[in-house]
């Protein structure tokens, strides 16, 4: 069994794992880092503490959000750094049997399919599981 | 605890260490009991013992020494298997490590060892390496000493029994039974106070304490990342307090106005607490250099005296651990390249033994490291050579050089001026990534030398890192820092110029800056931001890197404040325009420019062809100076080239004052003398207005004040002065502007205020050179004709 914390970004179901995860906040303004590689979102004052953020539907190659929409955080550690996810919406905490388990199903992009390391398939939709060390790794 | 005051901060940093180091013997002969064998054991008593014995023959504390002596002798045989590990032995050392104590006690209070006898802890240690003790040792560990005395050992026992009470001689009776029986604690006492020994003796592990706290007990060893810890806090608070003061100030409130005065207070004297504890004295990285330099030395064949000057100077050990390396570096380089053969040296009259001296200091909240030899010093002019050979620069550009640049391309990537590669120096680590790994700290290198009379290495670094002053600026609505350290001016040009000062060289934008042609970069550009604000109002940041200076167009300049800096993500690293991030007063974050870098990209990377067009330029356009123009009675207008004008201020007129003939206004605690030009120059209208305004000359500590009806301008252009005027206190006249202007020969009008004014001798034959500094202004006057 794995617990994953899940997010929606155009309108697939993503899943980190919660271990991973060190908060989920609302939108935060955040700074434009100029000449930095295209999925990096911005810079944000957590408590004190400079956070990168990546835009995970640039990173993930999915078309841009709605004008005016606000994305959220999941602030997740990577190597000993924190690093913001920016995801459109941020869902449950769900437990999911590791049986459900799939590999990427061919529908998706390369893009995608390089970036999670699976799929598990609940009842009514797919959740896909995001490799985050991949995903923040936008050097 | 007076005795301490006194103390030589030497001795007392000695005591401290050693009563760490007797603490942790304590430990280790207790557990040698239970493990009288073990070998690590008596390693650790044997290196601390050591250690002590080192610094007190250093200290020349001859008791304790000779103590020490004997004991790592004995520790070291015990150590090594030579001889076993007895009871006899054990009280021996643990008489011995008792008399260490003692005389440390004695040390600490009044500096000098006294009348503490150790002579019986000698002889029961040398009776143990003897062997002659080792017979006896079944015996030994009696509680009294008397029965022991009659058997083999006699000569050490007896005078074991003696020892303590030499120290209280008002109590002996008392003595005898300690030394053997309860040896850490007890025996400690007798030189704390051998007045009151009835009270002292009862509550003796209480009356240890004070004595040893004076010196042991008034230092802690604290955990580097709780030091770090309390580093981030701090910056953390400042940061608050940087947006609750915004935020107050805008309040209009009054007593919060005043609260966060006080937090304002606090938090400065907290960062600056916080921030001395991350201090260590450079003699960390320094103590080191001995050692580099007496192996290379000999290895050379060279002889050097290597003198060390400011080892207390203390700064972050952050910084310290940074600059060591470009430290060891430039010594190795001193001894290598610059420092001669002891034959070299006496060929050219010098003595054989070369000087190396290391200077530290503090200087305006910076650290200066100075690195001296009195070797062969820096020819300029085979550096000039090898830098063209190497393609560094073009000979053109070496020509328009001044030496002082010249000396500093031995910073540049790929030079080295080794002419043989030896194993010492020309290993391709070179001078640049001396200078790139001060710089990326902050600092900066500096370089001069006297051929034949040897070189100085000068490094600038910051106190620390964590938090620096800084300037923040905006760029197409986003805003950045600039690190003070590389700023040396922020111009502002109004937008009737702003569209016109930026002029083209070979398609490379550069501005004049006092007649001298600064290049410029756009940050727009470099970032690649559309939608610049351009108004025509210009600024431009003129910074400093790696000896070359540019200037930076920005939008706006918004605020100086001190900034907590902080590290890039790995993930943003490699863009190479910033140096890290910080968050602003309020709340949001900035990016930090990495001046090097932006210096290094935009200067560089259109090729050294583009610089060197600007330079040649700059060589050709310097006449054109820029000059002040100011009017005084009647109407005329003065010319002064601005390169004199240090200031420009005005004086109510009551606040002349007369010295003798002359003039004077009192300025900043000084003594200003004035002359009024119209005077001088021959008017006699006096000037009446209520406020003078005037021009402030000041050069080597000196300053006088030239008195002038108004200021006029600042003008900058080639002038074409004629020769029409030949009258007092001028040197020619001049259209600018459409207007006559006269070219005051300042040097005669600084001279009228101020006899002794530090100016340059005339050059005969040369009127135009009478004006100095800049022999580019005087240019400007290059008149024909004109007799002065």
């Amino acid at each position: 069994m794995t617990q994953l914390a899940t997010f929606t970004l155009a309108d697939h179901l993503f899943g980190v794992e919660v271990s991973r995860v060190q908060e989920v906040l609302r939108y935060q303004p955040s700074t434009k880092v100029h000449l930095a590689p295209a999925a990096i979102g911005g810079m944000m004052n957590l408590r004190g503490q400079v956070v990168t953020s990546v835009d995970l539907r640039r990173r993930l190659e999915l078309p841009g959000a709605a004008e005016g929409s606000e994305p959220m955080n999941v602030v997740v550690r990577v190597d000993g750094e924190v690093v913001s996810l920016l995801v459109d919406a941020i869902g449950d905490v769900v437990t999911v049997s590791d049986e459900l388990f799939e590999t990427p199903p061919e529908t998706l992009s390369a893009r995608e399919r390089a970036l999670i390391t699976g799929a598990y398939k609940l009842e009514n939709r797919l959740l896909l599981a995001l490799d985050i060390d991949r995903a923040v790794d936008v050097g | 605890m007076d005795g301490l005051e006194g103390m030589d901060e030497i001795v007392q940093e000695f005591l401290v260490e050693s009563h760490e180091n007797l603490d942790q013997l304590d430990r280790d002969l207790v557990a040698l009991e239970a493990e009288p064998g073990s070998r690590d054991l008596l390693s650790s008593i044997f290196r601390t013992i050591h250690t002590i014995k080192g610094t007190s023959g250093f200290l020349a504390f001859s008791k304790l020494e000779s103590l020490t002596h004997v004991g790592e002798n004995l520790l070291s045989r015990l150590r090594d298997g030579e001889l076993p590990m007895t009871a006899a032995t054990t009280d021996a050392l643990l008489r011995m490590v008792d008399d260490v104590r003692s005389l440390l006690s004695r040390i600490e209070q009044d500096g000098t060892e006294g009348a503490v006898d150790v002579s019986g802890a000698v002889a029961l240690v040398e009776a143990c390496l003897n062997g002659s003790a080792v017979t006896a040792a079944p015996a030994e560990p009696a509680p009294v000493a008397e029965p022991v005395a009659e058997e083999a050992p006699k000569p050490a026992a007896k005078r074991r029994t003696r020892k303590p009470a030499a120290p209280r001689a008002p109590k002996a009776a008392a003595a005898p039974a300690e030394p053997v029986t309860a040896p850490a604690p007890t025996v400690v006492a007798p030189p704390v106070a051998p007045t009151s020994v009835e009270a002292e003796h009862h509550p003796e592990p209480g009356t240890e304490n004070p004595a040893r706290r004076t010196a042991a007990d008034s230092t802690i060893r604290v955990d580097v990342d709780q030091l770090d810890l309390l580093m981030r806090l701090v910056g953390e608070l400042v940061l608050t307090r940087n947006q609750l003061i915004q935020r107050a100030s805008a309040e209009h409130d009054m007593d919060l106005l005043r609260m966060t005065q006080r937090l304002n207070l606090v938090t400065s004297e907290l960062q600056e607490g916080v921030m001395k504890t991350r201090m260590q004295p450079i003699d960390h990285v320094w103590s080191k250099l001995p050692r580099v330099v007496r192996d290379l030395s000999s290895m050379l064949g060279k002889q050097i005296s290597l003198e060390m000057h400011g080892k207390e100077t203390e700064l972050d050990r952050t910084l310290l651990e940074a600059i060591k390396d470009p430290l060891t570096h430039i010594v190795r380089n001193s001894v290598d390249h610059g420092i001669e053969t002891p034959e070299a040296r006496r060929a050219a009259g010098k003595p054989e033994t070369g000087l190396l001296r290391l200077r530290a200091f503090h200087e305006g909240g910076r650290v200066v490291v100075e690195i001296l030899d009195d070797g062969a010093g820096i020819d300029p002019a085979k550096i000039g050579a090898k830098a063209v050979e190497r393609g560094i620069i073009t000979s053109a550009q070496l020509a328009a050089m001044p030496e002082r640049e010249v000396l500093m391309l031995i910073f540049k990537a790929g030079f080295s001026t080794a002419e043989k590669v030896t194993n010492v120096s020309g290993r391709g680590v070179g001078m640049d990534v001396v200078r790139t790994n001060i710089e990326k700290i902050g600092g900066t290198v500096d370089l001069s030398s006297v051929p034949g009379q040897g070189s100085t290495f000068r490094l600038t670094i910051p106190l620390t890192l964590a938090i620096v002053p800084a300037l923040t600026v905006e760029c197409a609505g986003e805003r950045y820092a600039v690190p003070q350290i590389s700023l040396l001016e922020v111009v502002s040009v109004d937008a009737s110029r702003g569209t016109t000062a930026i002029e083209q060289v070979s398609g490379a934008p550069v501005y004049r800056l006092r007649g001298r042609l600064l290049p410029l970069v756009d940050l727009a550009d470099v970032l690649g931001l559309e939608g610049k604000r351009r108004d025509g109002l210009l600024n431009i940041a003129v910074l400093q890197s790696e000896g070359r200076t540019f200037g930076l167009i920005l939008d706006r300049v918004l605020n100086s404040e001190e900034i907590v800096v902080k590290p890039l993500s790995s993930r943003l690293k490699g863009i190479g325009v910033y140096s890290g991030a910080t968050i602003l007063g309020d709340g949001s974050v900035a990016l930090i420019l990495d001046i090097q870098a932006l210096a290094a990209g935009a200067l560089s990377s259109e090729g050294a062809k583009r610089a060197a067009a600007v330079e040649q330029h700059t060589a050709a356009v310097v006449e054109a100076e820029k000059l002040l123009v100011a009017q005084v009675a009647g109407g005329r207008r003065v010319a002064i080239p601005l390169d004199m004008v240090t200031r420009l201020e005005e004086f109510p007129t009551d606040k002349v004052q007369h010295v003798g003939s002359r003039e004077v206004v009192e300025y900043r605690n000084e003594i200003l003398p004035l002359v009024r030009l119209s005077q001088h120059l021959g008017s006699f209208d006096d000037g009446t207005g209520e406020r003078l305004p005037m021009i402030v000359s000041s050069r080597g500590g000196r300053s006088v004040a030239l008195v002038v009806d108004r200021i006029i301008d600042i003008v900058e252009e080639g002038v074409h002065a004629r020769s029409d005027v030949d009258d007092i206190g001028l040197l020619g006249s001049a259209l600018i502007q459409q207007q006559v202007v006269e070219l005051l020969d300042v040097r005669q009008a600084i001279l009228a205020a101020d006899p002794h004014f530090p100016l340059d001798p005339i050059l005969p034959g040369d009127p135009a050179a009478a004006y100095d500094p800049a022999a580019a202004a005087a240019e400007a006057f290059s008149l024909e004709g004109i007799s002065l």
